[in-house]
């Protein structure tokens, strides 16, 4: 007889963790996938994409709805979970439906962080999350809104993208003096700042929202010194929270995250937790690859064989508004750290290396990532780069040569 | 222009004129056919006897070098803040006749100089020494030649009675046996070494190298006599020795057309008893000098030819005396296949001792004999005949330092390079009451002494007048392209001045024709066959003749239009007896001794695909990739004591001065000798003018310097980093680099060194560029620092800089620099430094004629091909001048001992 796997939450970890277990261990479990959107699992990296009308709904889908049945998904969409009751291993769904379960993971990912500002609730102002969000800024934008996105970090700098590309006037806010701070160096993300303000995209840099004024829908975005920069439509996307309400409601151990082990375990050792709402050796990841990494390690641990997550190096390799950005590691050199840059302004390239004791600990690519792959084997397996060194901004191929 | 063949397009056409080449003394025939945009396309006349179609990679590049873009194009007077500005032809020649009157009346005609060039035509040499030794009255008229082949010259006068070289080409077809003594022929005259090599390879002459170096000549001989340098007269005065003592002498001829032979041959036993002594004294092994000599002797048909290791010598008189006993003591001697032969450096060298331009001349072959200075006195209706022999280069830029010259003129040729001294020679021109130079460029070193007046002179192409080359032979060198800007033919700004002077009558001349025209007149003038030189022939030649006068080899008396093509076979020697004159030689010494300071001989001489100080060839791409900067050539062994390494850098210096040389190991060099070439000027490299280190001590009666044995020391030098920058126009590399600038397609190319790091050439980049389209990676930690600046989808720039050993090959970037459709898509592959799949670099230039470089010769060797005749067949490399085929038979050797290994 199977056992009864429950997954809350049906994003692209969720997604991950029953395609990995269909190659591990197909059969071996009774899978029911219960999700809050009434939809088919899609890729939420596509949502900005699909937001400045550059590919279509259809193409962001993950799976199709054969993949799921293939697989003997039981799928429950359109209803969350409410409780989970350790005790007897059953969940309590939305409309008051019980699925027991033996394992039961958590994959409820995160959700958008709203600042309590003064306005925050009126009309207009929203998040950019799911695919209802988009949407209703697709709609918006299409008729030429003024809008202001709020956050200068990958999200919102995808929305602001997104809009404009979709006809909005945008403006994007930050509160830091330079985007994407977490992930980029000052240049790195001054060359990324030229990139967004040559499509169209009004930049504040180092503005920080007091709140937001209007009386039946909002109608403009107030700074600080007290600037009124007027908006039809405000998007808040200065980050995110992981979705920890059922896990911390359920008595499991919360920091920001579910607290997991190395096998994706809570404290509870039939409840396991991946992707953005996991928190492990103290670390949350927001990005999707992390998150398929735990899939891979949970699902063969639920097959029956030893694997642990021994932690993500935080590494982001993406296209934001259609530029490539990568950064791994520590991307800002310490005093005994020695730099190596490559740029060409006018191609709008931008690749750091910071170097410590003839390794690679860090890098930013902007405008290519090629070779990012590489640099982050190269990070993760600290190997003496000495030899490499003048090769290294070139990639691979160049550096394997010489080493040949 | 990489690969392209060096042969036209198209075969000669209606505008193709046949002229000469102007680089060495073998004087090729060329055909030039313009293009009518400034440029011509050059090839090989299969009708000069001299090279029949054939030209070496210097000559075929002519092509490369015709651009305007370093030319002087007007007269330039220097103002008084040393700045120049332009002026028309009548305020310069104004100023120059102006300039002589005051020199002279202030302190006489002595106090008046011209330096001139082997490089010059002969009506423009007869012209200035025409108004020098009858008109202003002075008899300081010298030239480059004093260091190219004087020696002969002088060797020549004292034996043979007059300045006659006795054979011809066609001997090297088919002598049985080729000697040559401190030639390295392979390189310096390439067509005529393929032509000792055809012979070799057909008729199997044996080729015998003397020379202290092994050089690629050597890798072309049958045997290499490795002699210690400045040995060359012992080891000939033993072959006297041996001839004698062996019965080999041809005691008819001696008795008949020589003097002194008993007296020289005593000589020649006290400095060179027997073959032990000789082996001593020469280094070499008692074995090889009796096998030499035994060759020399049983071998009638013997051409013993040299070069300047034989002239560059304080005892280069004596040096070619030596030889010319040893042929004269068998009547080995203007017969066919066998003689003396002295291969000349320059075009025109020897034409310019025919009209006198030497110190020690005073016109056509005449010297100061008072019925001498009569006779050309009233051949001239000269006013004020020099009286005396003038001083000679060496002694003639003393003169300048010690200010008993006070004005000078220096006529296409750049003395701030290429004399002894040369930092000191610099500065003595700087001193000049008036400094007059006539010049092809806008810059070189002689000009950087800031001369009074710069006249923008006739460069090859646009002169008109004739040439001898090393055969005797009188060939046309005529124009193809117009004179541009205000450029104007030498003889035409002599007469100008002279006109000036009040000389008007004498110097009206409408073109070459009549300068040649009169020229020949003087030389038949109460000849009657007392002198060698008479073209008499020639005398009056109509200007139609003159323009058409097909090459010939002098005498060319009157009634012997068809020239003369060997001398003396039958004696017949221009001396008072009619014999040739054997004389003692001096117990054979360097100038200087090494010591323990100066613990190293340093020999100077040229590479293979540059000549003189490469105004001409530096602007030639692909001459420029053979040996891309000036190194020092040093044995391994003492590169080990002085700590030396390849590709490292090194100061060579005495008390004349010093250079700073790429470091290259050569097993051919000696163990306590130096090699280093001579071409690099402070316009072409920071630091290797190596004039400044030669010493001035000269030969007693060629007074030809002795530069290839300077006693000198040397020590490593080291620079933090090294790099290459590549431009459209001059960039300024930080102050203290050592750096060697080369032409490269589309602009030019900077080799360096330095101690300034990535910060600092990142600023210069940035000042000399600004930010726009800069790409650039900086490892300021790890010294390093690439960029290249992008214009328009051009690349305007490129610098590379790396910790030093470790520079990236520049060969893609060179392309892409050249060839905007090679710019690679992505900028970073250009900044690698290579192409991803790490192929496609040639490597340096081997064959310059088929820009044919190292990888795929070793390539084709690797992939199967055994012989040179194989590699020409793939590649066509080696099929042109040849020049190259020692190099690439090397290069198959170690492609089969790597194989072995």
């Amino acid at each position: 007889m199977a056992e009864p796997l429950v997954i809350v939450g049906k994003g692209m970890a969720a997604t991950r963790l029953v395609e990995e277990l269909g190659q591990r261990a197909l059969g071996r479990h009774a899978i029911a996938v219960i999700g809050e959107e009434p939809r088919l699992a899609y890729n939420r990296v596509l949502l900005s994409p699909l937001l400045a009308g550059e590919i279509g709904e259809p193409d962001v889908e993950l799976k199709p709805a054969a993949w799921w049945q293939a697989r003997g998904v039981s799928t429950f969409y359109g209803r969350g979970v409410t409780a989970i009751d350790r005790a007897v291993k059953a969940v309590t769904l939305a409309d008051g439906a019980t699925l027991p379960y033996g394992k039961l993971v958590l994959a409820t990912g995160s959700k958008p962080v709203r600042p309590p500002l003064p306005g925050s609730d009126l009309p207009g102002v929203m998040t950019f999350r799911d695919m209802a969000d988009v949407r209703t800024l697709r709609e918006r934008a299409s008729r030429g809104a003024r809008i202001v996105v709020i956050g200068g970090g990958l999200l919102g700098i995808e929305a602001a993208y997104g809009l404009s590309r979709a006809g909005g006037q945008v403006t994007l806010l930050h509160l830091v003096d330079r985007l994407m701070e977490r992930q980029l160096d000052a240049e790195g993300a001054a060359l990324l700042a030229s990139a967004i303000s040559a499509r169209g995209i009004a930049l504040r840099l180092g503005v920080a929202t007091k709140g937001f004024v209007g009386t039946d829908d909002v109608e403009g975005v107030e700074l600080s010194d007290g600037e009124v920069i007027p908006a039809d439509l405000v998007v808040i996307a200065i980050g995110v929270r992981p979705n920890t309400d059922l896990g911390r409601a359920a008595g499991l151990a919360v920091g920001q995250g579910i607290i997991v082990d190395d096998g994706m375990a809570s404290e509870d050792p039939d409840i396991f937790a991946i992707g953005e709402c996991a928190e492990h050796r103290g670390s949350v990841y927001g990005l999707v690859e992390p998150a398929y990494e735990q899939a891979r390690v949970l699902a063969t641990r639920l097959a029956g064989k030893p694997a642990a997550y021994g932690g993500s190096l935080l590494a982001t390799n993406l296209k934001v508004s259609g530029v490539g950005v990568f950064s791994a590691g520590g991307f800002e050199a310490g005093e005994a750290d020695q730099t190596l840059v490559l740029r060409d302004r006018n191609a709008g390239l931008y690749r750091k290396f910071v170097l410590r004791q003839g390794r690679l600990i860090g890098c930013v690519l902007v405008g290519d990532t090629q070779g990012a792959l590489f640099y982050l084997g190269l990070i993760r397996s600290g190997q003496d780069i000495s030899a490499i060194r003048a090769d290294l901004p070139f990639g691979e191929p160049y550096c394997t040569l010489r080493a040949a | 222009m990489r690969g392209e063949a060096p042969t036209p397009a198209a075969g000669p056409t209606e505008r193709t004129v046949r002229t000469t080449c102007p680089y060495c003394g073998v004087g090729c025939g060329v055909l030039a056919t313009p293009d009518g945009q400034g440029g011509a396309t050059i090839a090989g006349d299969p009708a000069h006897p001299a090279n029949l179609g054939r030209l070496c990679s210097k000559g075929a590049a002519l092509g490369e070098t015709l651009g305007l873009g370093s030319r002087v194009l007007h007269p330039l007077r220097r103002n008084a803040t040393g700045g120049y500005e332009r002026v028309g032809w009548d305020v310069a020649l104004d100023a120059v006749a102006d300039g002589l009157k005051g020199a002279i009346a202030a302190h006489g005609p002595d106090a008046v100089a011209v330096y001139l060039s082997g490089q010059l035509l002969t009506e423009d040499y007869y012209v200035a020494n025409k108004l020098m030794k009858g008109f202003i009255g002075s008899p300081h008229v010298d030239t480059n030649s004093r260091l190219c082949m004087s020696s002969t010259v002088a060797g020549h006068r004292r034996v043979l009675g007059s300045d006659t070289v006795p054979g011809n080409y066609e001997d090297l077809d088919s002598a049985d046996l080729i000697v040559l003594v401190g030639s390295n022929t392979a390189w310096c005259h390439p067509v005529l070494f393929q032509r000792m090599q055809r012979n070799r390879a057909e008729r199997g002459a044996g080729i015998v190298v003397i020379d202290p170096r092994a050089t690629a000549t050597a890798e072309g001989a049958d045997r290499v006599l490795a002699i210690k340098p400045g040995s060359d007269a012992v080891l000939f005065a033993g072959l006297l020795v041996h001839l004698a003592a062996n019965g080999l002498t041809d005691a008819g001829y001696l008795a008949d057309h020589v003097s002194g032979y008993e007296a020289a041959l005593e000589n020649a036993r006290q400095i060179a008893p027997n073959i032990a002594s000789v082996a001593d004294r020469t280094g070499l092994t008692p074995a090889m000098v009796a096998g030499f000599y035994e060759l020399w002797g049983a071998t009638p048909a013997v051409v013993t030819a040299w070069s300047q290791g034989v002239n560059q010598s304080a005892q280069g008189t004596d040096k070619v005396a030596a030889i010319l006993h040893c042929h004269l003591a068998t009547g080995r001697i203007g017969r066919p296949g066998c003689g003396p032969f002295s291969l000349t450096g320059q075009p025109n060298a020897m034409g310019g001792r025919e009209v006198g331009g030497l110190a020690n001349m005073l016109a056509a072959h005449m010297g100061y004999a008072p019925a001498e200075i009569d006779r050309v006195g009233r051949f001239w209706n000269a006013p004020r005949m020099a009286q005396t022999e003038g001083l000679k280069a060496v002694a003639m830029m003393e003169a300048v330092e010690a200010r008993r010259i006070r004005a000078l003129w220096v006529i296409a040729t750049n003395p701030a390079v290429s004399l002894p001294r040369a930092d000191a020679v610099q500065a003595a021109l700087g001193g000049l009451d008036l400094f007059i130079v006539s010049e092809n460029v806008l810059s070189n070193d002689t000009l950087s002494a800031k001369p009074h007046l710069i006249l923008p002179a006739a460069a090859w192409g646009e002169k008109d007048g004739t040439v001898t080359n090393s055969e005797r032979r009188i060939s046309r060198q005529r124009a193809f392209l117009p004179l541009p800007g205000e450029v104007r033919p030498d003889w035409w700004i002599l007469c100008e001045v002279a006109r000036r002077l009040g000389f008007g009558d004498a110097f009206a001349y409408s073109g070459p024709d009549q300068i040649y025209a009169e020229h020949a007149a003087l030389s038949a003038f109460e000849n009657d066959g007392s002198r060698d030189f008479d073209i008499g022939a020639h005398a009056g030649l109509p200007k139609r003749d003159y323009d058409a006068l097909e090459p010939v080899q002098w005498p060319v008396p009157a009634g012997r239009p068809l020239g003369t093509s060997r001398l003396f076979a039958q004696g017949g020697f221009f001396t008072a007896d009619g014999r040739a004159k054997m004389v003692p030689l001096a117990v054979p010494a360097l100038a200087n001794p090494t010591s323990a300071d100066v613990p190293l001989l340093l020999n100077t001489g040229r590479i293979r695909d540059h000549w003189h100080t490469m105004t001409r060839t530096g602007l030639s791409p692909r001459l420029s990739a053979h040996i891309s900067e000036p190194s020092v050539q040093v044995n391994p062994a003492d590169a080990a004591r002085f700590g030396l390494n390849e590709g490292g850098f090194a100061r060579i210096g005495n008390a004349f001065g010093a250079v700073v040389l790429k470091v290259a190991l050569d097993p051919g060099v000696q163990p306590g000798s130096l090699f280093a070439p001579i071409h690099w000027s402070a316009e072409m490299a920071s630091h290797a003018r190596i004039g400044a280190t030669v010493q001035p001590d000269c030969d007693p009666f060629s007074g030809q310097p002795e530069m290839k044995a300077t006693p000198s020391w040397i020590a490593p030098v080291a620079y933090a980093s090294q790099g290459f920058v590549l431009s459209r126009d001059a960039f300024a590399l930080p102050e203290g680099s050592w750096w060697a600038k080369l032409a490269i397609v589309g602009g030019q190319g900077q080799l360096f060194a330095t101690d300034s790091g990535p910060a600092e050439l990142m600023a210069s980049i940035r000042d000399a560029f600004g930010e726009d389209g800069l790409t650039e990676m900086v490892d300021l930690d790890g010294g390093t620092y690439r960029c290249a600046v992008l214009r328009d989808g051009r690349l305007v720039a490129a610098l590379f800089l790396a910790p030093f050993g470790g520079l990236p090959l520049w060969d893609s970037v060179k392309h892409a620099f050249a060839d905007p459709a090679a710019l690679p898509d992505n900028r970073l592959a250009l900044l690698a430094g290579r192409s991803r799949d790490g192929a496609a670099d040639p490597g340096p230039t081997v064959c310059a004629c088929f820009g044919v470089g190292l990888a795929a010769i070793r390539a084709a060797f690797t992939g199967g091909a055994t012989s040179p005749d194989e590699i020409g067949r793939q590649l066509k490399a080696g099929t042109n001048c040849g020049s190259c085929l020692p190099e690439i038979r090397r290069i198959g050797a170690q492609a089969r001992a790597t194989v072995a290994a």
